[in-house]
């Protein structure tokens, strides 16, 4: 038979450029028809812009309220934070933490009384290098170039808890259990659902978000809005003229673990 | 033309085309129905998705990664579409808010189309369920 190496492949050659040229292939290989469309995509119109949000807390307004939690509790209201009624399972985004824990570098058995055993208000300090975002190793957790905000895309996270690690000030909580579910005595671990924010679910780490879902409607954090005593103040670091800058100007404040180089976002007048 | 052990190679390959096309057979040759979806009053008032229905078919789940990574990563949370309308970006509030019909809409084709194993609704709230409902899939409580 004259059906030989040479003859085969000159089929096999002829046969391969007829499939590409083929309509099925142009249609597999062309690229996708999404770009060509003329949807866009823009921030919303009025949503609060800044170019390095920062929180003072105002630490003589916080402390005469014993007990308030009204920061707190809205917060976790809305972000939908489970409370799994443990400790070492604890969901933390806003929280209290004793001065010798908040600013262990600064504790002396001589300080102010009216500092030593009271509980300060901490939640993530929103760095300007977090450490958080550097050890991510899927850039679920990222800072916001436009704004400085160190947030979460849930969809990227694998719960490996470098995050965790990384952090110094304890910032994230690792979901341990799903939130959706219920206690031994049969009560939900979210008793109120915010139904205009997700839950998480088992297996992944979550932290406070500075609000950017609020800020994009243009609304100031939860926990700010919430607190009726005046102590939370958010604003932009980077503008001379922002409410935190006169504050920070006029009053002596300190920061948590400065000497880590995390430069944090948050500030405490004492 | 000369085949070794012909007997063997073509009772092979009829069992091999036998066991390929099972699923035809198995099947009878006929279609198992095509699920029909359910609008609801809202979406059906609204008369159009966000993009024409066409599109909304073929890349919705394009749209929708797309609209994930925008509003989360970039904070672009208004979307301009091609119709020149501008809705917010959110599966949650914009989607679900007209198709809060979940089971009768996402549900009924992603069954039948064998694409029922994405995790939306682990985090993110579908409109259709209560809270009693999740009762159920807390494994270690």
């Amino acid at each position: 038979m004259g059906f030989d190496r040479r003859e085969f492949i000159k089929i096999a050659g002829i046969s391969a450029l007829a499939g590409l040229g083929s309509r099925a292939a142009f249609e597999l290989l062309q690229p996708g028809e999404l770009e060509a469309t003329s949807a866009s995509y823009a921030a919303n119109q009025g949503a609060l812009n800044a170019k390095r949000w920062a929180m003072v807390i105002d630490m003589q307004k916080c402390l005469p309220q014993e007990g308030c939690k009204d920061c707190m509790h809205r917060c976790h209201r809305l972000h939908n934070v489970p409370d799994f009624g443990n400790a070492k399972d604890e969901i933390k985004w806003i929280w209290k933490e004793a001065f010798a824990h908040a600013f262990p570098e600064q504790e002396s058995e001589y300080l102010a009384e009216r500092l030593h055993h009271e509980p300060f208000v901490v939640l993530c300090n929103h760095c300007a290098n977090p450490p958080c975002v550097r050890v991510c190793p899927t850039k679920a957790t990222f800072k916001r170039k436009q704004d400085g905000i160190v947030t979460m895309d849930m969809h990227r996270c694998i719960g490996c808890r470098f995050c965790m690690a990384a952090c110094p000030y304890g910032s994230r909580s690792f979901n341990w259990r799903d939130p959706r579910g219920r206690n031994a005595q049969g009560e939900p671990f979210l008793e109120e659902i915010n139904r205009e924010y997700p839950t998480r679910n088992k297996g992944v780490v979550e932290k406070c978000n500075f609000c950017v879902e609020r800020l994009a409607q243009g609304k100031n954090p939860a926990c700010v809005e919430a607190c009726r005593h005046g102590a939370l103040v958010f604003g932009d670091l980077a503008d001379d003229h922002s409410e935190v800058r006169e504050i920070l100007r006029e009053h002596y404040t300190i920061r948590r673990k400065p000497e880590l180089g995390t430069d944090p976002s948050v500030f405490y007048i004492v | 033309m000369m085949l070794y052990d012909a007997g063997k190679i073509i009772a092979g390959l009829v069992i091999f085309a036998a066991f390929f096309t099972v699923p035809f057979w198995y099947g009878g040759g006929k279609t198992s129905e095509m699920p029909k979806l359910e609008l609801t009053a809202q979406a059906r008032q609204a008369g159009q998705c966000v993009e024409p229905k066409e599109r909304m078919r073929q890349d919705h789940m394009q749209l929708l990664d797309d609209w994930r990574d925008a509003a989360v990563r970039d904070g672009n949370r208004t979307y301009t579409s091609s119709t020149g309308k501008s809705y917010t970006v959110s599966l949650q509030n914009t989607c679900m808010d007209c198709h809060s019909n979940k089971d009768k809409f996402c549900d009924r084709c992603h069954g039948y189309m064998g694409v029922s194993q994405l995790y939306c609704w682990d985090c993110h709230l579908d409109p259709t369920e209560e809270k009693t409902v999740w009762a159920s899939t807390d494994g270690n409580s």
